[in-house]
């Protein structure tokens, strides 16, 4: 069918069964959103105008992450494009699949320096799974399936296609190819047989086995088979900050998140197990700090899709390179029950009871705020963590039933996230409640979000936790610089109540007792988009 | 330690820039490249040379892989390739000194390209190694400018490095 090229990606957005779409237009795609225009007057599509591009990109990060597939962000060519690397690097950093659309310049314009030109393939390079600068009009059908294709299977990740402006108007016959073969792409499934016998026969041994989930759990959809295997073989479980919520916080089985900012039970399971299993997780350098020693005591099991990770950042005694979901089944077939009482029984010795600093009187108690709200949500509510100290205070009090999610930055700590995953992740399953928790040090990054939200009636809740400081830098100036406290001081922020209702959004500051329950009620309302004020103290520590 | 690892790409657009960003972004130091199509036009072949421990030739050739144009690669094993680069020398050499030039030319198996009253352009294809030793022996007679291809090799004996396999 003869169409331009702007129809036939739309048309191909559609085959890709993509119904929302994020973006922020310029001339450069203008043809595009031309096109855009007709299916959304169809009601076949929906563009939601963020008010910034790199929000658009988290915003798309929290939808594909909630609906477990691509999901789309646009941008003009120039400023457009380059804003969107931020959200690019982010979404590649935790393997989320995104599509990133972006306007160029036209063809013959390219590399003259012209208005709103820049290099946005060269410049997102390190941060892409893969990209295209598209040349020849005809190959749009072919890179759009092969983008989808490539995004969204292995080790997921962003691919960026950059589109010249000549190109988006040319016109060409429009057919969808089925299928896409890629010579060099094809991602190992299943799991090597040989070493999952391995893998099974070293579980049944080990007197203290463990397993470490990571993001690439949710990556495959492999939350169910997890909590079957372990359950099975009666093996505790600890999760990266990317792992978290795949595994229930009220199984008996759970042991927390590890690392750096983890918490004691974790860290202690991860020292004293024989064998450790790692799931779809990286060991990243926060998650454990010292992977050449945990390696010479510990037998390390490695499940990754992406085989570039398996002795990267820790020697893997086996490795064994699948999709988690597939591999676990594997593993879940062959193996038989099992029971580890005792060693189940040496680790909950380190439950912690839990004990938090006290809040001076007008502040509230975040860690105890984020305990009551998890009590008060619905289990299967999506918590979007920013970056900072109320991260860590979200990852480790938050108690996340079945069913729920969190949803933060954890690969490169992007702060401002939370507010446009939420609208994001909100959008993607409108029935589930969805709470953003950041500090006003991310807010303030994201907070023009909020008309994105209010415009499309997107009914997220909103947690800003206020202590007037970017509170981890400063504890970081505390303890490792002498207490010389510089540049955290976030005087001259406006007052974010009056700040929501400039927006019309109804808000609550949340400083004593009453006011807290007054907050937590507005954050269950199930309709309506809300803001809270957490008041918290200027000093309060991470853990 | 070096590794010579030869690398089939999709003969595309950007695919260098790619291989050479992921290098320095993961700080694996290149010692030469050399890029160049094959008998088949859809694929191109890079010869990397490498400094580096086991570790780090492992995450080069699993980061390659990763990149989606990248076909194949390989790394060879000691002394089971055959290795060759081609250096092309000007050297500022007077009516005296010619012979002399002429000499080692003939001893190396260098050839002179051109020659005019006060230069001599040789080239010479030949190892690594057998390179650097060749321009020690050719230094004192003044290198004014100098070229050199970086690495190709192929695999000695029936082995091919083949796309499709």
């Amino acid at each position: 069918m003869k169409m331009t090229v702007s129809q036939a990606m739309v048309e191909s957005l559609k085959k890709e069964n993509i119904s929302v779409v994020f973006g922020y237009p310029g001339a450069a795609i203008c043809p595009f959103y031309d096109a855009l225009l007709a299916a959304e007057n169809a009601g076949e599509m929906r563009h939601i105008l963020v008010r910034h591009e790199a929000n658009g990109g988290h915003e798309a990060n929290g939808y594909a992450r909630i609906t477990g597939r691509p999901a789309v962000c646009i941008a003009t060519s120039g400023p457009g494009a380059v804003n969107l690397i931020t959200a690019i690097a982010t979404a590649y950093a935790d393997s989320i699949p995104l599509i990133c659309i972006t306007g160029q310049v036209n063809t013959e314009q390219i590399g003259s320096d012209v208005f709103q030109e820049a290099d946005i393939t060269g410049a997102a390079e390190p941060f892409v799974k893969h990209s295209y600068l598209v040349k020849e009009p005809e190959d749009i059908p072919r890179i759009f399936k092969e983008a989808f294709f490539i995004a969204g299977t292995g080790r997921p990740g962003p691919v960026l296609i950059d589109v010249p402006m000549d190109v988006q108007k040319a016109v060409i016959d429009y057919k969808y190819p089925d299928k896409c073969e890629i010579r060099s792409y094809k991602p190992t499934m299943k799991g090597n047989y040989v070493q999952v016998k391995r893998v099974v026969k070293a579980l049944e041994k080990a007197e203290k086995p463990l397993i470490c989930i990571g993001g690439g759990v949710f990556a495959s959809n492999a939350q169910m088979q997890i909590n079957e295997l372990a359950n099975k073989m009666q093996i505790p479980v600890i999760t990266t900050m990317m792992g978290i919520s795949a595994f229930a916080d009220d199984d008996p089985l759970f042991c927390g998140m590890i690392g750096m900012h983890g918490v004691k039970r974790a860290n202690y399971a991860v020292n004293a197990c024989d064998v450790l299993f790692l799931v779809g997780a990286r060991v990243g350098d926060r998650a454990v700090r010292t992977p050449l020693a945990l390696e010479k005591t510990t037998k390390i099991i490695h499940i990754d899709i992406d085989p570039a990770e398996i002795g990267k950042n820790i020697g893997a005694d086996i490795p064994l390179v699948g999709d988690a979901r597939l591999v676990l089944e594997q593993l879940i077939e062959l193996s038989k029950p099992l029971a580890h009482d005792e060693w189940i029984a040496e680790i909950r010795e380190y439950d912690a009871k839990r004990e938090y600093a006290p809040a001076p009187e007008g502040t509230l108690q975040p860690r105890e705020f984020i305990k009551d709200l998890s009590d008060a949500l619905p289990d299967d509510a999506v918590i979007c963590a920013d970056v900072g100290q109320n991260q860590i205070w979200t990852c480790t009090s938050y108690a996340f039933r079945k069913g729920g999610r969190l949803l933060t930055s954890g690969g490169m700590g992007t702060m401002g996230y939370s507010v446009p995953a939420a609208i994001g992740a909100k959008l993607a399953d409108p029935e589930r409640q969805v709470v953003a928790i950041c500090g006003d040090g991310a807010f303030q990054m994201s907070f023009m979000e909020l008309a994105t939200a209010v415009q499309h009636g997107v009914d997220i809740k909103v947690v800003v936790m206020t202590n007037t400081r970017l509170g981890m830098v400063r504890e970081l100036q505390t303890i490792g610089y002498d207490d010389r406290q510089t540049a955290v001081f976030l005087d001259g922020s406006p007052d974010f109540i009056k700040l929501a209702e400039a927006y019309g959004i109804k808000a609550v500051r949340a400083y004593d007792e009453s006011s807290k329950q007054k907050a937590i009620d507005l954050l269950k309302e199930p309709k309506g988009i809300c803001f809270v004020e957490v008041v918290v103290d200027k000093d309060m520590p991470t853990l | 330690m070096k590794h010579t690892i030869s690398v089939l790409v999709e003969n595309h657009s950007g695919v260098l820039s790619r291989i050479s960003g992921l290098f320095s972004r993961r700080g694996f130091n290149i010692e030469s490249l050399a890029v160049g199509p094959t008998h088949d036009p859809s694929v191109s072949r890079i010869t990397i040379v490498a400094d580096g421990d086991e570790h780090t030739v492992e995450q080069i050739e699993k980061q390659l892989n990763k990149l989606i144009e990248v076909i194949k690669v390989k790394t060879f094993a000691k002394d089971e390739f055959l290795a060759r680069e081609l250096m092309v020398v000007k050297l500022s050499v007077s009516a005296a000194k010619r012979s002399e030039v002429m000499t080692i030319a003939e001893i190396t198996g260098a050839k002179v390209m051109d020659i005019t009253l006060s230069t001599m352009t040789l080239e010479l294809c030949a190892t690594y190694a057998d390179l650097c030793r060749f321009e020690e022996v050719i230094e004192p007679y003044g290198i004014v400018e100098m070229v050199r291809t970086g690495t190709v090799a192929i695999e000695k004996g029936s082995e091919v490095l083949n796309p499709k396999k």
